[in-house]
């Protein structure tokens, strides 16, 4: 009886000595489902989800503060890919209107003919896709801009606009195929 | 005799290369508007170096290689450049894209032409000048050649094979390329023999074109080079297939030929590369069978940038019924979005359809999951599941059960006998995983370049910081170094004093503090 006492304390206070030095060793640094939500989220940095970016975003949602379908540029797509990383359910962008995609994409304009050179949209862009100096006219690179609209309301003559980017035979997809419909019935009934 | 090996599946369509084949290569009357794409091979689109009015002579370069997998464009024919604009390209989509828009002069006047003998010249000048020349795989896939020859960046090629094998039905330009310059296709090979330097060289052709062996056996007397005649089974042609019957080498999952050390070339390329070295003519035209619903099926020799419709015209127009166009073979060509299009260099075929020649495919049933597709696919993979996932957009899994290893060849589709256009599906969840990659890539770039700004912006900020703390530490230590500074303190403070002492004074009135005051001033 005692023996065995002694053996279960003894092992007991073995494996806690274990598991109470790999809590130490193995200890892992920051919250790696932090990351995994990023990964997921189109990286605009727009703030359309109420937070101040995609970082934020991804920590309220991962400590489970935040709704996981917040993400507009990203759509259903996105939700999608975090309920199933956090194994959650899943909401669809937008309410209940199942349907809504992600935000077609777009990329600033900015019309150069009413660009005063005021270096406004400069510091928002989180990208630094706008190309500019003070009283020098301003672009956008398209390549870089990932269409957040942050830029658009800063701009005292509002000479930035959103432009959806079009389909082109590069960026062209294949499309879902679609069976057309046969009425086999009719034709079986008109054969008697 | 070699002993071959086989791959997985396959099937037997009817052949229905008779129609075409009978006659030989005619060439094609030089239309009067020639109309070049930017986009005609795999990889960057070429750049355009030439402006609407500028005059080109027949051959000279119109376009420039734009990146490492590219290849030069060049002028069909002599004439004038009159537009550079979008206009109907034979492509899936049917979308418009960049084209350069020649008036023809009607002279066809060469450009001046400078051949080479290729024997003194080291490959990667002759891989230059292939790429100049506009050189790409003529088979379908039109990736640029000189980047499968280049000897420098890839491990050594052993094996060179020679694509021969045609094996799509309706199609007869290679066949007919080889009954009639199998002598100018051997000189191609050698070239690419002296780019590599491989140890054997075969030429697979199916046996369905024995007077085709036979011109190449002839033309490659003399030579070590070994034609081989493999059964005639679709799709033989597709380059995996072809080494695996010729070599019993397996290329592996998402790995090119290189990887084992075979290059693979199609017979109607190393044509082009002779011409282009031997006579230094670029790559301004090919052979294209024109066939199915039309009076007089034949093989064309047509420049490029010929608009379809033309070539239709030459072998005698469509028939009445005709319903559509399709661009290159039955099994995986795809609808011509208009006859306006031009010929491209990935095109080797244009079939009239009838409903009598296509009847339209029965109506489309459940999967049953009877497995036919799975033992027909060349590519061993199983397509009923891969069309189970592509239905249900679940494009992880679809990956993850080798989509990409699909080639598109429609085994699948041949022998469903549900209907099931499953290649169509698989096409659909490939773009879209492109275009899920495309979006990723471009979020990690995002990301990178807002964490970049993030950075640079608290750099900023500390190092503005920094520079203040420095500054007051300077104008503090160049304070205490002064020697003057204990007097000028003391002034200084005495100055304070006096201030603090006229206050005082000036409280109690006294004219004897006015007079203080005045001797004091000067």
């Amino acid at each position: 009886m005692l023996v065995a006492i002694l053996v279960m304390a003894g092992l007991a206070i073995l494996l806690g000595a274990i598991l109470g030095f790999a809590a130490l060793k193995f200890k892992v640094e920051g919250n790696p489902l932090i990351e995994q939500v990023g990964a997921i989220l189109p990286q605009t940095q727009c703030g359309q989800c109420g937070y101040p970016g995609c970082a934020p975003y991804a920590e309220a949602v991962a400590k489970g503060e935040a709704e996981i379908n917040l993400c507009i540029p990203g759509g259903n797509a996105v939700a999608k890919g975090i309920s199933e990383l956090m194994g959650v359910e899943f909401k669809p962008v937008g309410g209940d209107d199942a349907d809504s995609g992600p935000k077609p994409k777009q990329v600033a304009f900015i019309d150069e003919s009413l660009c005063i050179g005021c270096t406004a949209c400069l510091k928002p862009c989180p990208q630094d896709a706008i190309l500019g100096a003070s009283k020098l006219m301003h672009t956008i690179l398209p390549d870089y801009c990932t269409g957040c609209e942050k830029c658009v309301p800063v701009c005292p003559v509002d000479c930035i606009t959103m432009v959806p980017i079009k389909e082109d035979i590069a960026s062209w997809k294949w499309r879902y195929p679609v069976i057309p419909l046969q009425n086999i019935a009719a034709e079986s009934e008109g054969q008697p | 005799m070699r002993t071959l090996s086989t791959f997985h599946g396959g099937v037997h369509p009817p052949q229905n290369k008779d129609e075409s084949n009978r006659l030989p290569i005619a060439p094609a009357p030089l239309p009067a508007r020639l109309i070049v794409p930017l986009r005609q091979h795999i990889g960057t689109p070429a750049r355009p170096i030439v402006q609407p009015g500028d005059l080109v002579l027949k051959g000279q370069m119109i376009a420039q290689a734009a990146g490492p997998v590219s290849a030069a464009l060049h002028a069909p024919t002599s004439g004038r450049v009159v537009a550079l604009e979008n206009h109907a390209v034979p492509h899936a989509s049917g979308m418009p894209d960049l084209c350069v828009i020649i008036a023809a002069d009607g002279e066809d006047r060469w450009m001046e032409r400078q051949p080479i003998d290729y024997r003194n010249v080291d490959p990667a000048t002759l891989g230059e000048r292939l790429r100049d020349a506009g050189v790409v795989g003529l088979g379908g896939a039109v990736f640029p050649t000189h980047v499968k020859l280049d000897s420098g960046t890839q491990q050594k090629i052993h094996t060179l094979v020679v694509n021969g094998a045609e094996c799509e039905p309706w199609i007869t330009s290679d066949d007919m390329l080889m009954r009639e310059r199998a002598g100018e296709i051997v000189e191609g090979i050698k070239i690419m023999a002296h780019m590599i330097q491989p140890e054997e060289v075969l030429i697979g052709i199916e046996d369905n074109k024995p007077e085709a062996i036979a011109a190449m056996r002839k033309a490659c007397q003399g030579t070590n080079y070994e034609v081989v005649a493999v059964p005639t089974l679709y799709p033989t042609g597709g380059e995996k297939q072809l080494i695996k019957v010729l070599t019993g080498k397996e290329v592996p999952s998402g790995c090119r030929p290189p990887s084992i050390g075979v290059s693979c070339s199609n017979t109607g390329t190393a044509y082009t590369v002779h011409r282009a070295l031997n006579h230094s003519e670029p790559v301004i035209s090919r052979v294209v069978t024109m066939t199915g619903n039309v009076s007089k099926p034949q093989n064309f020799e047509v420049l490029i940038g010929t608009p379809i419709g033309e070539i239709v015209a030459q072998a005698g127009g469509a028939k009445a019924d005709t319903r559509r166009y399709i661009l290159g073979g039955p099994m995986m060509g795809f609808d011509l979005p208009s006859l306006e299009a031009p010929l491209v260099k990935s095109i080797n075929c244009v079939i009239a359809v009838s409903d009598a020649l296509f009847p339209t495919a029965p109506p489309v049933m459940p999967c049953i999951r009877c497995s036919r597709c799975a033992q027909s696919c060349p590519a061993e993979l199983q397509p009923f599941e891969l069309y189970w996932f592509a239905q249900s957009r679940n494009f992880e899994k679809a990956r993850a059960y080798n989509l990409f290893d699909c080639i598109e060849c429609g085994c699948c589709d041949y022998v469903c006998p549900s209907n099931i256009p499953l290649v169509s599906f698989f096409r659909f969840a490939k773009s879209e995983i492109f275009s899920i990659d495309r979006d990723k890539k471009a979020a990690e770039i995002a990301r990178e370049r807002f964490e970049f700004k993030e950075a640079r912006i608290a750099r900023e900020k500390q190092e503005k910081a920094a520079m203040l703390a420095k500054k007051q530490a300077q104008m503090k230590a160049a304070a205490a170094a002064d020697p003057d500074a204990a007097a000028k303190k003391a002034a200084i403070l005495a100055a304070v004093e006096r201030a603090k002492a006229r206050q005082v004074a000036s409280d109690v009135p006294s004219g004897a503090d006015q007079t203080t005051q005045s001797s004091e001033k000067p």
